[in-house]
C-alpha cells in the first residue's frame, strides 16, 4: 500500500486538470478548483516527502510488470524535495493567477494548462526510465507552449517561435541519445542502465551518447552556448507563467542532468572538463548579459543563465560536497526565481512598464512592499544569512578542495556581477525617483486595486519569501536533506537496490 | 538493409538540419517534422531488424524462442509518432498565428524581443 | 468545395467509419488496432463530412463541441489506470480481468476502458484541431 503514494503527487494534479477541463467556461470555479487541488498537492508531497524520509527509497512499478520491463517510478530524496517544492510554487502561483490571469485567458484553459505543466514535472521527477523521462519532457513543452501563447499577443508568439523551435530540436536530440542508448544497451529502465554501462567495452560511444544527454538538456536548463531562447522568450508571457517557468522548467533540465550523470553516465574526466568549461562561460555570459539590459524582465532572464551556472558547475566537481552545493543552490534558485518574477508582475502593475529607466521611487511610496522585495533580491546576491549564501559556502569549500581554482574564481565572479546588478535594479527601480511617470489612461495600476486584488497579487510572494525566510535560518534542515540527496546520488546502488525490490538492512 | 535504413538515417538528418537552417518559418516546421521521423527510423533500426518473427509465446510455451523481433522500439516509436503529432499540429497553427500577427515568415526579421530596450 | 459525389459517399461512409472504428477499437488487444487508431479512423470519418459539408453541417451533427470527448475520455482513462489501486490493491494500470468470455466483445479488462478512454480523446483533439485550423482559415 505504501508505494501508491509514490505517483499520487502525478494523480492529483492530472485528476485536477481533468476537473477543470469540465468547467471550461467558468473562469471563478477554475480558480477555486485550482487552488484546492495545489493544497491537496502540498498535502500529498508532504506526506510523500515524510515516507520516503523515514523508510528509504520508494518504488512502484506501473502495471506490474517487473523492473527493467515495465516502468518504475521511484521517489529518492532529491525527486521527492523538488515535488515538495514545485507544489509550494504551484499553490503560490494559483493564487497569483487570480488576478495576474485575466478571464479571457482561463477561458482559454489557462488553469488546466497549468495543472498539466505541474503534473509533467512531477512525473519528470519520479520516473525512473529514461524514454518515460522524454515522455514527460513532451508534456512539460507542450503545456509551456500553450503557456506561453496564451492571449496571442504580437510579442509573445515571436518569443513563441523561438522557444518552439529550439526545445523541439533538443527533445530531438534527446531522443536520439535515448535510441543510441537502446541500442548500445537493450534497456531504457535507469537502474538497470547503471549497471550495464560500465561494463561495456565501447568507451568513446558511451562518451559520446553522454554528450549527446547533456546537449538536450543543455538547451532545456540554458547553458552557454544554447540559451538564446530563454532571454528571447521568458519575459513575452504574463508574470505567472514566466514565474512558473522561471522557477522549475530550467530546473528540470538541471535535475535530468544530476539524475543522468550520477546514475547512468557517472562524469569522467573529459566530461568533468567539459562541463566546467561551459559551466564557466554561462556564469560569465549570463552575468554580462544581465548588466546591459533594461528591461527588468530581461535582467531577471539573464541571471537566471548566470545562476545555471552554479548547478552545472557544482555537479561538474562531482564530489559529494560539490553535489550538496548544487542542490542546496537548486532548491534555493527554484524559490527565489519564481518569486522575483512575480515581483516583476507587481512592479508591473505599479509603474505600467517594465523597462528600468521608467521606473523608480518604489522605496518612497511602497516602504512595505520594497521591503518585502528586498528580501529574495538579497538572497540572490548570498547575503548572509539569506538562502543563496549557505549553497555558495558548499560551492565554494568544494571547489577549493577539489583543486579547482578556475572554478573558484568563476563562482566568485559570478557572486560579485549578481551583486552589480542587484544594487543597480535597487539603484534604479527603488531609490532613485523617474524623469517623468507617463499614466495610461486604460491601465489599472496596484494603486487602484482593492483589497483582494492586492491581496492576491501580495500574499502568494509572501509566502515563497517565508520559505527563502525558512531556507535562511533553518539552512541545516536543507542540509541535512542535500547531503542525504548527495549520498544517494553518488552511491548508486541505493537507487538500483529500490527499484529491484533488494532488501536494504542498512538504513541510511 | 540496415545499411541502406543507416543512410537513409543520415539522409533525414541531414536534410532536417539543413531546412532548420533556412529562414523561412514554414521550412523550418518542415524540417523538424524530418528530424523526427529520421529520429523515429534511428530507433527503429537500433532495435535491430528480424525477418518475420512476432514476439508472440506460443500458447503452450513459457517463454520466447528463437530469434524474434523486439517489441520495445515500435511501442517506442508509436509513443513518439503520437507525441510529435501534437507537437506538430500545435506548430502549424503557431506559424499561422505568426505569419498573421507578424505578417512576415522570414526569421530573420524577428528580432523584436532581444531588442536591449 | 461542394462535389456532389463526395457528399452522397461522405453520409454513407460516416456511420461505415465509425462502425468501423470501433471494431478496431475492440479487436486492438490481441491484434492490430486499438483506441489511438480507432480514434483517429472516427475522426477521420467527420472530417470527411466536414469536407464534403462544410463545418456547420458537421458541428450540427456532432451537437456537443468536441472539446468536451477530451475531459470525458481522460477521466475514463484515469479511473481505469486506478483501477487496480482501488479494487486490488495492485499497483495503477495493472489489468484487471473479468474472467467469463462476452459474446462480440471477448475478455474485457480495465484494458478496455483505458482504451476507450484513449479513442474518446483522439477524436475529441484531432476534431477540436481540425475545428480550430479551418476555422481561421
Amino acid at each position: 500500500m505504501n508505494e501508491h503514494l509514490t505517483i499520487y503527487p502525478i494523480i492529483v494534479h492530472l485528476i485536477t486538470a481533468v476537473l477543470l477541463l469540465f468547467f471550461w467556461k467558468k473562469p471563478k470555479i477554475q480558480r477555486y478548483i485550482s487552488i484546492l487541488g495545489s493544497t491537496v498537492g502540498i498535502v500529498i508531497a508532504g506526506m510523500l516527502f515524510h515516507r520516503v524520509w523515514e523508510n528509504g527509497i520508494l518504488s512502484i512499478q506501473l502495471g506490474n510488470w517487473e523492473a527493467p520491463f515495465g516502468i518504475s517510478m521511484v521517489a529518492d530524496t532529491l525527486a521527492v524535495t523538488l515535488i515538495v517544492l514545485t507544489n509550494i510554487v504551484s499553490f503560490a502561483l494559483s493564487i497569483y493567477s487570480t488576478e495576474n490571469m485575466v478571464s479571457s485567458r482561463i477561458k482559454f484553459g489557462y488553469y488546466a494548462i497549468f495543472h498539466f505543466l505541474i503534473m509533467g514535472l512531477s512525473g519528470a521527477f519520479l520516473t525512473g526510465d529514461l524514454f518515460n523521462l522524454y515522455v514527460w519532457f513532451e508534456v512539460i513543452i507542450i503545456s509551456s507552449f500553450v503557456l506561453l501563447t496564451i492571449g496571442g499577443r504580437k510579442i509573445q508568439i515571436e518569443g513563441a517561435v523561438k522557444y518552439f523551435t529550439l526545445n523541439m530540436i533538443s527533445s530531438i536530440i534527446f531522443l536520439t541519445g535515448i535510441a543510441m542508448v537502446y541500442g548500445a544497451t537493450g534497456s531504457l529502465n535507469m537502474a538497470e542502465l547503471s549497471r550495464i554501462i560500465p561494463e561495456i567495452e565501447n568507451k568513446g560511444l558511451m562518451q559520446t551518447i553522454s554528450l549527446i544527454f547533456f546537449i538536450g538538456f543543455g538547451v532545456k536548463s540554458g547553458v552557454f552556448p544554447l540559451y538564446f531562447w530563454l532571454p528571447a522568450s521568458y519575459h513575452t508571457p504574463p508574470a505567472a507563467v514566466s514565474a512558473l517557468f522561471a522557477g522549475l522548467l530550467t530546473k528540470v533540465g538541471i535535475y535530468a542532468m544530476l539524475r543522468v550523470f550520477t546514475l547512468i553516465f557517472p562524469l569522467g574526466e573529459t566530461n568533468q572538463i567539459i562541463l566546467m568549461i561551459i559551466a564557466g562561460l554561462t556564469m560569465f555570459f549570463g552575468g554580462i548579459g544581465a548588466l546591459v539590459q533594461k528591461n527588468i524582465l530581461r535582467v531577471f532572464s539573464y541571471l537566471i543563465i548566470c545562476h545555471i551556472g552554479f548547478m552545472v558547475g557544482g555537479l561538474s566537481i562531482f564530489t559529494q560536497v560539490a553535489i550538496v552545493g548544487a542542490v542546496m543552490y537548486m532548491f534555493h534558485d527554484i524559490i527565489v526565481k519564481a518569486t522575483l518574477y512575480m515581483m516583476g508582475g507587481i512592479m508591473f502593475r505599479i509603474f505600467g512598464n517594465t523597462k528600468m529607466e521608467k521606473m523608480g521611487g518604489l522605496m518612497d511610496n511602497y516602504p512595505k512592499l520594497s521591503f518585502l522585495f528586498a528580501i529574495p533580491l538579497f538572497a540572490l546576491v548570498g547575503i548572509p544569512p539569506l538562502s543563496g549564501f549557505w549553497p555558495k559556502i558548499s560551492l565554494f569549500s568544494a571547489s577549493y578542495t577539489a583543486n579547482e581554482i578556475a572554478m573558484l574564481v568563476m563562482f566568485i565572479f559570478a557572486s560579485l556581477i549578481t551583486l552589480i546588478i542587484i544594487a543597480k535594479v535597487w539603484n534604479n527601480v527603488f531609490s532613485q525617483n523617474p524623469e517623468s511617470i507617463e499614466t495610461k489612461s486604460s491601465f489599472k495600476y496596484f494603486k487602484d486595486f482593492n483589497f483582494a486584488e492586492k491581496a492576491a497579487y501580495v500574499v502568494p510572494v509572501v509566502l515563497l519569501v517565508g520559505v527563502t525566510l525558512y531556507y535562511s535560518f533553518f539552512a541545516e534542515h536543507f542540509q541535512l536533506i542535500a547531503t542525504r540527496i548527495g549520498e544517494e546520488l553518488m552511491n548508486t546502488e541505493h537507487y538500483y537496490n529500490a527499484v529491484f525490490n533488494i532488501n536494504e538492512k542498512t538504513k541510511l | 538493409m540496415e545499411i541502406l535504413l543507416a543512410i537513409m538515417t543520415g539522409i533525414l538528418y541531414a536534410a532536417g538540419i539543413y531546412l532548420i537552417l533556412r529562414r523561412s518559418l514554414v521550412k523550418l516546421i518542415i524540417g523538424i517534422v524530418i528530424l523526427g521521423n529520421g529520429v523515429n527510423l534511428l530507433i527503429f533500426l537500433m532495435g535491430g531488424l528480424v525477418k518475420g518473427n512476432p514476439p508472440l509465446i506460443p500458447a503452450d510455451g513459457k517463454m520466447l524462442e528463437g530469434v524474434f523481433a523486439d517489441p520495445v522500439p515500435q511501442a517506442l516509436i508509436l509513443t513518439a509518432i503520437v507525441i510529435s503529432f501534437g507537437l506538430q499540429s500545435f506548430a502549424i497553427v503557431l506559424i499561422k498565428r505568426a505569419y498573421k500577427v507578424l505578417k512576415t515568415d522570414d526569421i530573420d526579421t524577428m528580432n523584436k524581443t532581444d531588442d536591449i530596450k | 468545395m461542394k462535389s456532389l459525389i463526395l457528399k452522397t459517399v461522405s453520409t454513407t461512409l460516416l456511420p461505415l467509419l465509425i462502425l468501423f472504428s470501433v471494431f478496431v477499437l475492440l479487436r486492438g488487444h490481441y491484434l492490430p488496432g486499438g483506441g489511438f487508431i480507432g480514434g483517429l479512423i472516427a475522426a477521420i470519418a467527420f472530417i470527411l463530412h466536414a469536407f464534403a459539408n462544410g463545418l456547420d453541417q458537421t458541428r450540427k451533427l456532432i451537437r456537443i463541441h468536441p472539446g468536451f470527448l477530451i475531459p470525458v475520455g481522460l477521466a475514463i482513462a484515469i479511473l481505469s489506470a486506478l483501477a487496480p489501486v482501488i479494487f486490488t490493491g495492485d499497483p495503477a494500470m495493472t489489468g484487471l480481468w473479468y474472467e467469463k468470455d462476452i459474446a462480440i466483445l471477448g475478455k474485457i479488462g480495465s484494458a478496455l476502458f483505458f482504451d476507450t478512454g484513449v479513442y474518446l480523446v483522439v477524436i475529441g483533439v484531432c476534431l477540436t484541431i481540425i475545428f480550430t485550423i479551418s476555422e481561421s482559415v
